[in-house]
């Protein structure tokens, strides 16, 4: 039994070895200096550990012809994922709470068609998708980057929130209905406040899908309203005397934090309300 | 004025016609009960009754007033469900005084509903908790609180006892007639146990298939069932029914003359085949009579069951007390002709 748990132990720990061994060379990569890669232990930890690499990548790194770092960018991402993962999350709530709870003719329609959203490859709507965002006027701008976020995340938001309406009774609608309340008041009164565990999923959700998305980013963007992802891309592209391994690794990790924080501070939440009808009527 | 009035009220959902015209009438303060096996549409009828579903055609009228068209909330009605739906982020306090805010009652006219509410239904200290740290009885109470804190002019129940356990079930039922006696609301109560319906019901409509078998009190329908359905589906343990055919001087089953009564004669005329019943307490064993012997016993307590192998079928007697006899003993079964129930042998109607 023991060699058993021991072996089960050895298992577990190369396997996460071999998952975390990237992130490592990433991270010490980022706080080497130049001389000190070029020596090549690529594992061997920082003897000089320096955030220089990481000011670089932050404030002056190139990116193609700007030389202003990643910041600005960051600042795209965060102006452009906020608003879109409120109003695709809010949007999902009703279109959820519509879809389950006050039927209508079709509605089941309405949601099989919702569900192509989800399967649909997201390389389908890029031509007609820039045609309707030059018609709106928005082409080439933050706006219309949220606008298509939205769009492109409401399936997912209906189908999250539809599924854990099917677990709140029907009785709990039609009290509230003989009580005197209305749509929207149910919803607020009643139904919001159930809601915590799923509206934490969709959050998470989204704001990893938008965060991490390029090809939208790429596509929609103008010059000045490049999402971080996008910026990250042209800097390791831009070609210079030398490939600063470090300014590179560095901007990396700076992209990819928010999704890391956003994981480690509400990851059970996503578990939790994945997993459950955690609520006890 | 009745105080409920449904005429030919129909429901059809695409080509399965749900309820086939059902017509009742009772006055203010009567305790109304919709009985029958699930599927017989009692239960469309009450979300028809309370606004949740519209019928196909037909009229409803509460009160004197025809609300076939108008919302639930405008009805001026309570119900309590089958699982409560008690509100699960609101306390049991916010819980009975929701509709009242739903409709602009000021906060002190609130509390002091809440108030009365909880000293009838005994749960004023329960009051701070949230539906989940309540148990099932007390869950039960507070939805009729809830209920009862509009004084409704209907108040609707569907199947209110039957999450609860066998014990807690006759405590409730029994204070649900008192509530009932208390404050005289005019009531419908769906259900699909017999003892509720007899227990409660001030009139029972039985149900069978979207269409009423028999509206009547409930002595009306246990001492004459209209159909055999009925005769059947009241009284436990169920009536024992004989297939017999007509002879020349009156019935006989496989050879056996059944005794009757000179209006149950009378009114033989119109058939061949006929159902032949006798409820189980009407049967007593006696010196003289059917022979069989006895195949099973259950004894409850207060009385015995005894389930006996005759020429015609094994047939169930209801005795007082303990039986003193064995299983296998030879027993003669006697009964009075004038308790005899029959029914027509294809249509099941009554005759007599």
């Amino acid at each position: 039994m023991r060699w058993r748990r021991l072996l089960l132990w050895a298992a577990l720990i190369v396997f996460a070895a071999v998952f975390l061994m990237p992130l490592y060379v990433m991270l010490t990569t980022s706080l080497k200096d130049m001389a000190e890669i070029r020596a090549g232990n690529l594992l061997a930890l920082p003897q000089a550990p320096t955030f220089a690499a990481w000011q670089k990548a932050w404030q002056s790194a190139c990116t193609g012809t700007n030389c202003g770092g990643l910041a600005p960018f960051f600042g795209n991402s965060v102006v452009m994922v906020v608003p879109a993962v409120l109003v695709s999350t809010a949007i999902g709530a009703i279109n959820g709470y519509v879809l389950s709870k006050w039927r209508f003719r079709g509605s089941e329609l309405v949601f099989g068609l919702l569900l192509f959203g989800v399967f649909m490859p997201m390389q389908v709507v890029l031509l007609p998708m820039s045609q309707v965002l030059g018609w709106l006027g928005i082409a080439s701008s933050i706006t219309g980057l949220v606008v298509v976020h939205v769009l492109a995340g409401m399936p997912s938001t209906t189908l999250f929130f539809r599924n854990y309406y099917a677990g709140l009774p029907d009785e709990l609608i039609k009290a509230a209905m003989l009580d005197g309340a209305g749509f929207w008041r149910i919803f607020a009164r009643i139904v919001l406040p159930l809601l915590t565990p799923i509206i934490m999923v969709a959050l998470i959700w989204q704001f990893t899908q938008i965060w991490n998305d390029f090809l939208y980013g790429v596509v929609f963007s103008g010059l000045d309203s490049k999402p971080v992802t996008v910026a990250l891309n042209n800097l390791a592209n831009t070609s210079s005397a030398v490939k600063e391994y470090n300014v590179d690794m560095a901007a990396a990790l700076i992209a990819a934090l928010p999704t890391l924080a956003v994981y480690v501070i509400a990851g059970r939440y996503f578990l939790r309300g994945l997993t459950a009808g955690a609520v006890k009527f | 004025m009745g105080a409920l009035s449904i005429r030919n009220v129909r429901k059809t959902y695409g080509h399965a016609e749900v309820l086939k015209g059902i017509d009742i009438e009772i006055e203010a303060g009567e305790f109304l009960i919709l009985v029958g096996p699930s599927g017989c549409g009692k239960s469309t009828l009450l979300s028809l009754i309370a606004g949740l579903d519209a019928p196909t055609s037909g009229a409803i009228h509460i009160g004197g007033r025809d609300v076939t068209g108008v919302p639930s909330r405008d009805r001026d009605i309570a119900m309590v469900f089958q699982s409560y739906a008690l509100y699960p982020n609101m306390n049991v306090a916010r819980n009975i005084a929701f509709g009242l805010e739903m409709r602009g009652v000021p906060r002190a006219e609130r509390e002091a509903a809440v108030q009365r509410v909880a000293a009838m239904l005994q749960i004023g200290h329960l009051l701070d908790r949230k539906p989940g740290q309540l148990s099932g009885g007390q869950r039960q109470r507070v939805a009729m609180g809830r209920a009862l804190a509009r004084n409704p002019a209907l108040f609707l129940f569907d199947e209110p006892l039957s999450n609860l356990d066998a014990k807690l079930r006759v405590e409730m039922r029994a204070e649900i007639k008192l509530l009932h006696q208390r404050t005289r609301t005019t009531t419908v109560y769906v259900t699909h146990d017999q003892i509720e319906a007899m227990t409660l019901g001030d009139r029972i409509a039985v149900m069978k298939d979207g269409a009423i078998e028999q509206f009547g009190t409930p002595d009306d329908i246990y001492s004459r069932p209209a159909t055999r359905f009925v005769a059947e589906f009241i009284g436990s343990p169920a009536m024992n029914l004989i297939t017999a055919r007509r002879t020349a001087d009156g019935l006989a089953a496989d050879g056996i003359a059944l005794p009757l009564s000179e209006a149950h004669r009378e009114g033989l005329a119109a058939t061949d085949e006929v159902a032949y019943g006798l409820r189980p307490e009407h049967l007593g064993f006696g010196d003289d009579g059917l022979p069989g012997t006895l195949a099973v016993l259950e004894p409850t307590g207060p009385e015995t069951y005894a389930l006996v192998e005759t020429a015609l079928g094994l047939l169930t007697v209801r005795v007082a007390g303990r039986l003193g006899l064995g299983v296998g003993e030879p027993v003669k079964l006697c009964w009075n002709s004038d308790a005899v129930h029959l029914f027509h042998g294809r249509s099941g109607a009554r005759l007599v």
